[in-house]
């Protein structure tokens, strides 16, 4: 009845475009772009860090202490031993600190503080510890050990430094977990007669147990690859030690004090160091991530 | 009988989290009594905006140390928040299905990357290999000052910038990702179903649904790149004098810390400590307004279904699409 005119003009109206094809092809093209700029650096980094660091991978790179001795050809520089223990060390010290008071203080959040004020002002203020740059903690413990009781640098130190920047991550991610905690199990419990702290200690934390692992898998990952906070709370030696009291080597430091040194091999060394670091920290995210993927509540 | 063990937890517990509270306000007060003398010396406000660094001259104004923070993390969110929101874009509408679990897990293993191997990184391969390229833009800019102009030295301004972006990326776009992935399908689908094309659609149903939780996860970004110490130590070139241009040498506040504290005694010791009070403020202030933006954000401030806002949206949608 009608003339084709009028209906191929109404079809337009419906169709998109070229302009705007065009316009929807080159933003797409963008942000496709801006993807795989993001990727470069990931393969950059991981490329080198295998190149150079297996190449001084050798059995003596992780049974030696570092020497020192940088200057003389034909003299050892040494392994990464000690390095590799004092991160152990000072970690396990760190995370020993760290946990059973990130954990309480979240379960106080969960089970106790709730939305009160008092809750409010604890959950801002570990808000505002997670923002605090890390040299920053570094500092704090600075004044009050060191300055404080006069006496000189020591591994123990280096843990209060990296237990300070780990509370944050523990206390949070323990909070989501433990919220997560169904009501109706506590309150079954509860209804049986059990007090409280029994519904706390066998009810409500080992339900949460396999999430909270997670937070705090993460939490030592992110202390352990820590410089900052160590440079002047557990400093720098060479000797492997055991004794948390005394100057202790550290992975993130014995890189970042060959970074500086004109010598290729000890240059190569803090390669070798960096790869033994990121496998590592690499690994305890893998198992975090496996964890929390088995985890009921997450 | 039940109720001693009760009373113990719940005390015990709560005064852990007092005990929280306390340290970091005892924290606060000691810094700032360490700080003391150095600000005694010049004023707070002559600290912090003096041009004048020198150690053997017992002389510290950290305006060069606030400026390098400020032009590499100001440098940092220039290129990494583009980059960063990209991808998040692309995770949460572009991509198939399949691929976005793992490009999430890569965009956040650089995440794991500790400082000081993107410092060794940054300083033995990124710098040398971008030598070449910098000093042919800083030719090509040499009109503009700030910028181009002069010879560029392998640790710099620029590289610590960048190198800030890529350290930021992960947590900038984690959040952007978490904002998008709240934008009510409602919302997408009207667009969509109005004949929007898919750009259309990000431009005028994701994007203004996000912008302050991606301004917030920015600041979040800007917060890291103003604390950052190690990689920026390596790669600034700690130089305590206001570089010349975008591709010279610096100084920042965090590294100055890290590089001169071991040696430091008296007046210089008191001014470090200040130049680290200096830092908590300022990440003290950028992160309060980023947590404020990300919960403005992630809070339900959808409009209800029939509310005159929702009308109104619905209209200015229909309207871009015709006028695209």
């Amino acid at each position: 009845m009608s003339a084709p005119s009028p209906t191929a003009d109404q079809m337009a109206r419906f169709a998109v475009s070229p302009a705007r094809k065009r316009k929807d092809r080159i933003a797409r093209a963008t942000i496709f772009a801006g993807t795989v700029i993001a990727l470069v650096p990931l393969v950059l980094i991981v490329y080198y860090l295998l190149r150079k660091g297996l190449g001084s991978w050798s059995g003596s790179f992780f049974s030696t202490d570092p020497t020192g001795n940088t200057f003389f050809k034909g003299s050892s520089i040494g392994g990464i031993k000690s390095a590799i223990l004092g991160t152990v060390e000072i970690v396990a010290l760190a995370s020993a600190i760290a946990i059973p008071i990130g954990i309480g203080v979240a379960v106080w959040l969960v089970e106790y503080g709730r939305n009160s004020w008092f809750a409010s002002t604890v959950r801002f203020f570990v808000d505002v510890l997670t923002g605090v740059p890390s040299i920053v903690f570094g500092l704090f413990v600075y004044i009050v050990l060191v300055v404080g009781t006069g006496s000189s640098y020591a591994g123990y130190k280096g843990s209060f430094a990296l237990a300070l920047l780990m509370l944050p991550v523990v206390i949070r991610s323990a909070e989501v977990i433990l919220l997560l905690v169904p009501a109706a199990l506590r309150e079954s419990a509860l209804a049986l007669g059990a007090p409280r702290w029994r519904v706390i200690f066998s009810i409500v934390l080992p339900t949460a147990l396999p999430g909270m692992v997670t937070g705090v898998l993460l939490a030592i990952a992110r202390a352990a690859g820590e410089t900052a906070p160590l440079l002047f709370t557990a400093a720098a030696t060479l000797k492997t030690n055991f004794n948390l009291g005394q100057f202790m080597n550290s992975l993130p430091v014995q890189i970042y004090s060959d970074v500086t040194s004109p010598t290729t091999a000890v240059v190569n060394r803090a390669w070798g160091a960096a790869l033994t670091l990121v496998v590592m920290i690499l690994l305890l995210n893998l198992i975090a991530r496996l964890i929390s993927r088995r985890s009921r509540l997450a | 009988m039940a109720r001693l063990p009760d009373r113990a937890l719940k005390y015990g517990l709560t005064a852990l989290a007092a005990l929280i509270l306390a340290l970091i306000v005892y924290f606060f007060i000691r810094l700032v009594g360490e700080a003391r003398p150095a600000f005694a010396k010049a004023g707070v406000f002559g600290f912090t905006f003096d041009n004048d660094w020198n150690v053997n001259a017992e002389r510290f104004g950290a305006l060069p140390l606030v400026v390098g923070t400020l032009v590499t993390s100001g440098l940092a969110l220039l290129i990494g928040v583009p980059v960063a929101v990209a991808t998040a874009i692309y995770a949460t509408e572009l991509c198939p299905l399949r691929v976005r679990a793992p490009l999430t897990v890569l965009v956040e293993l650089l995440a794991a990357v500790p400082s000081v191997v993107y410092g060794l990184w940054g300083i033995f391969f990124l710098a040398p290999k971008l030598q070449g390229a910098e000093q042919w833009v800083a030719d090509r800019l040499s009109s503009i000052p700030f910028i181009g102009g002069g010879a560029v030295t392998i640790p710099n301004y620029f590289i610590t910038g960048l190198v800030l972006a890529i350290m930021i990326l992960p947590i900038v776009s984690a959040i952007s990702r978490e904002v998008m992935s709240t934008v009510p399908a409602d919302h997408k689908e009207a667009a969509l179903g109005l004949g929007a094309t898919r750009w259309e659609m990000i431009r005028i149903a994701v994007l203004p649904y996000c912008r302050s939780g991606i301004v917030g996860g920015a600041m979040l970004g800007l917060g890291r790149a103003i604390g950052e110490t190690i990689a920026v130590t390596i790669l600034i070139g700690d130089a305590p004098q206001l570089g010349r241009h975008l591709f010279g040498q610096g100084y920042s506040l965090a590294a100055v810390i890290a590089n001169e504290f071991g040696e430091a005694q008296g007046l210089h010791r008191s001014a470090l400590f200040a130049a680290g009070l200096v830092l908590f403020v300022l990440t003290l202030l950028v992160n309060g307004v980023a947590r404020m933006l990300v919960l403005r954000a992630s809070r339900g401030r959808r409009p209800r279904a029939g509310s005159d806002r929702a009308a109104g949206g619905g209209q200015l949608i229909s309207e871009t699409v015709a006028g695209a």
